[in-house]
C-alpha cells in the first residue's frame, strides 16, 4: 500500500471529475450518492493514513519515481495526517448538511467541494514548495466557485474582494518562490532547509526578503491582522455549508506557517533561525484583539461567527510564534477544536436564520423560533465550547495554549489577551443567544422546519467537542508526537526511488 | 541582457501596481495581468539567463536551467485560468451591482470619474 499516501488527493480528483459527466448531471440523487461515496472512500483513506503515520514513520511518495530533491515529493507524517482527517470529517458534515437542498441552489456544488478537498489535501501533503503553490491555486479556484454558490449581490461583492486579494497573494507567492530557487537551487522543503543552514553571507538578505514575502502570503491565507479584510465579508456572505467548509481554510494558512517556517526557518537555520516569529507574535495578538472587538460589534450572527474564526486564527498564529514543540502541539489540538466548533456555529446560524422570518440572523428582537428547544440546546453547547467552559474541548484547548507560554513576558501578553478576548466572546454570545431565543415579538411564522440531516450534521460536528475531551489523553499524546516529528528533518537525498 | 530584463520586469511591476490600486475592476484586471507577466519573467530569470543554449543535458557544455521553464509554464497556465475567471466575475459584478467599482458602490460616482 505504498500508494496510499496519494489517495487523499486522487480520490476527490476522480470523484469530482466523474461528477461532471453528463449521466450524473441529469439526476440529483445520483450526484449526491457519488459525492457521498467519494467522501466515504476519502474518510477511509484518511483514517488509514492516520493509522499508518501513528507508527512514527514519515512516508515519502515520489511522484513519477524521480529521485528526491529533483522530483516532486509528497510527505505524510503525523501533522499532515491529522489535518487531512480534520478536513475530511468537516467535508462529510458539510455534505450531509447540504443534502437538505442547499447543494441544488446553484450548479456544481458537489464537484467543487471535491476539488476543494483535493487542493486542501494536496497543500497538506506536499513537501515541495512549488507544488504547494499549485495546490493553493486548486483550492482557491474551487473556493471562488463555492463562495458564489447560490448567487446574490452580497456574495458577488465579497467574492470580488476575495478573488482580487488572493490573486495578488499568488503573484507574491511566485516572486518568493523564484527568489528562493535562485538562491538555493531547490524547491524541495527538506533540501531547502539543508541549504539554508549553510547559506553564504551575501545570500542571507535575499532569502530573508523571500521569507518575508512567504509570511505575507501565508498571513493572507490565515487572515493575519493587516491582511484579514476579506475574511468577515466572505464568510458571512457564503451559504452555510460553504462557510462551514471554509472554517478549515484559515487553518491551511496556519499549517503552512507551521510546516514551512518550522522546517525552513527552524532552529537549524543558522542566521535565519526563528525568522518572522516576532512579527507573528505581535500581529497574532493584535488579530485576536481586533477579532474580539468584531465579535462584540457584529450585528449579524453569521458575521459574529466569522469574527470567531478570525479570533481562532489569531490565537493559533500567536502561539505558533512561541516556536517550541509544546506550542506547536497546543496549536494542533486547538485547530481541531476550533475548526469543528466554528463550522457547527455557521450551520446553526443558518438554521436559526431560516426560522426567524424577515429579520433573518440579525441580532434584533424577532419572531420566536419554531424549533426553539433543539436549536437553543445546540447553540448553548457550541457557545460553551467556543468560550472555553470546563466540560468541553474549548477549555482543554485554551488551557493548553496558555501553558505553551513558558516565559514571563509571553505569559503576561498571551494570558491577558486570550482571557480578555474569551470574556468579550462570552458577553457577545450571551447577548446574541438571549436576543435570538428570548427577545421575541409577534407569532412564530410557519417556516420550513429544519431537516433531520441538518440536525445530524450540526450534532456530529458538536459531538467532536466532548470526544476530544473524553479521548483527551491519546489525542494530546498524538499532537505532542506530531509536533516533535515536525522538528525532525529527514535527509531527502537518502530517499531514493522505490 | 540582464539590464533589459531587469528594466522590463521593473516597468511591468510598477504599471501593474499602479493599475491594481485603481478603484475600477477593469483597471485592476489589467494591473493583475501585467503583474503576472512581470512575475513570469522573474521566474524565468531565476535560473540565470543563458542565450542560445538548449535545456537538454549532454547536447552542449553550457545549458539553460530547465526547471524555471517548467515552473513558468505552470504559472502561465494557472495565471491565464485565474484571469479568465476574474474577467467573468467582474462582468457579473458589473451586472449585479450596477457599476464597476471594486467596492460595488456608486455613492461618490462623479468624484471618482473626475479623478480618473
Amino acid at each position: 500500500m505504498q500508494h496510499a499516501v496519494i489517495f487523499p488527493i486522487l480520490v476527490p480528483l476522480i470523484t469530482g471529475a466523474l461528477l461532471l459527466l453528463p449521466p450524473l448531471q441529469a439526476s440529483v440523487n445520483k450526484r449526491r450518492a457519488l459525492g457521498g461515496l467519494g467522501l466515504l472512500l476519502l474518510l477511509l483513506s484518511a483514517c488509514y493514513g492516520l493509522w499508518q503515520s501513528a507508527g512514527g514513520v514519515q512516508n515519502f511518495y515520489l511522484l513519477g519515481n524521480w529521485p528526491a530533491p529533483f522530483g516532486i515529493v509528497l510527505l505524510q507524517d503525523k501533522v499532515s495526517a491529522i489535518f487531512v482527517l480534520l478536513s475530511t470529517v468537516l467535508a462529510c458534515c458539510c455534505w450531509l448538511y447540504s443534502l437538505a437542498g442547499e447543494d441544488e441552489r446553484g450548479a456544481y456544488f458537489q464537484p467543487l467541494l471535491q476539488f476543494l478537498l483535493m487542493g486542501i489535501h494536496g497543500a497538506f501533503l506536499t513537501a515541495d514548495l512549488f507544488n504547494l503553490f499549485v495546490f493553493f491555486e486548486v483550492l482557491l479556484i474551487s473556493s471562488y466557485g463555492l463562495l458564489l454558490h447560490g448567487g446574490g449581490k452580497g456574495r458577488t461583492k465579497a467574492a470580488l474582494h476575495y478573488v482580487l486579494l488572493n490573486l495578488l497573494g499568488s503573484a507574491l507567492f511566485l516572486l518568493a518562490l523564484a527568489l528562493l530557487y535562485a538562491m538555493l537551487g531547490s524547491l524541495n522543503m527538506q533540501d531547502m532547509a539543508l541549504r539554508i543552514s549553510s547559506l553564504a553571507p551575501q545570500q542571507v538578505l535575499i532569502v530573508k526578503a523571500a521569507a518575508g514575502l512567504l509570511l505575507l502570503v501565508f498571513g493572507l491565507k490565515a487572515a493575519l491582522l493587516p491582511l484579514h479584510f476579506w475574511l468577515p465579508a466572505a464568510y458571512a456572505n457564503a451559504s452555510a455549508a460553504v462557510a462551514a467548509m471554509f472554517a478549515v481554510m484559515t487553518k491551511v494558512g496556519v499549517y503552512c506557517v507551521m510546516r514551512v517556517f518550522g522546517s525552513l526557518f527552524g532552529d537549524n537555520a543558522a542566521e535565519l533561525a526563528g525568522f518572522g516569529r516576532d512579527l507573528l507574535w505581535i500581529a497574532g495578538l493584535a488579530t485576536m484583539l481586533l477579532a474580539a472587538v468584531g465579535v462584540v460589534a457584529a450585528q449579524h450572527l453569521k458575521l459574529l461567527v466569522a469574527y470567531l474564526v478570525l479570533l481562532s486564527a489569531g490565537s493559533l498564529l500567536a502561539t505558533l510564534a512561541l516556536g517550541h514543540t509544546g506550542a506547536v502541539a497546543a496549536v494542533l489540538y486547538y485547530s481541531l477544536h476550533s475548526t469543528l466548533v466554528a463550522a457547527a456555529l455557521f450551520l446553526l446560524a443558518d438554521l436559526i436564520a431560516a426560522q426567524r422570518g424577515t429579520v433573518q440572523d440579525r441580532l434584533v428582537a424577532g419572531r420566536p423560533l419554531q424549533q426553539a428547544w433543539p436549536l437553543g440546546v445546540l447553540f448553548v453547547i457550541s457557545a460553551l465550547a467556543v468560550v472555553g467552559m470546563p466540560p468541553l474541548s474549548g477549555f482543554v484547548a485554551k488551557i493548553w495554549l496558555m501553558q505553551a507560554a513558558t516565559d514571563l513576558h509571553s505569559r503576561i501578553a498571551l494570558w491577558s489577551v486570550l482571557l480578555f478576548c474569551s470574556l468579550l466572546v462570552l458577553i457577545a454570545l450571551t447577548r446574541a443567544g438571549s436576543t435570538l431565543f428570548w427577545r421575541v415579538k409577534a407569532q412564530a411564522v410557519t417556516a420550513q422546519r429544519a431537516d433531520a440531516v441538518q440536525f445530524a450534521a450540526v450534532g456530529l460536528l458538536l459531538l467532536a467537542s466532548p470526544v476530544l475531551v473524553l479521548f483527551g489523553e491519546p489525542v494530546m499524546q498524538f499532537c505532542v508526537e506530531a509536533a516533535t516529528q515536525l522538528q525532525f528533518l529527514p535527509n531527502v537525498r537518502a530517499v531514493g526511488g522505490a | 541582457m540582464e539590464l533589459v530584463m531587469a528594466i522590463v520586469i521593473g516597468v511591468l511591476t510598477s504599471c501593474g501596481v499602479l493599475l491594481v490600486l485603481r478603484a475600477h475592476t477593469f483597471a485592476v484586471v489589467l494591473g493583475l495581468t501585467m503583474l503576472s507577466y512581470a512575475v513570469n519573467l522573474f521566474i524565468f530569470a531565476s535560473g540565470g539567463l543563458t542565450a542560445g543554449k538548449g535545456a537538454v543535458l549532454g547536447v552542449t557544455d553550457i545549458y539553460a536551467d530547465p526547471l524555471p521553464q517548467a515552473l513558468v509554464l505552470t504559472a502561465i497556465v494557472i495565471g491565464f485560468a485565474m484571469t479568465a475567471f476574474l474577467v467573468i466575475l467582474a462582468i457579473r459584478a458589473r451586472a449585479e451591482l450596477g457599476n464597476d467599482h471594486v467596492d460595488g458602490h456608486s455613492g461618490s460616482r462623479q468624484q471618482q470619474e473626475s479623478r480618473f
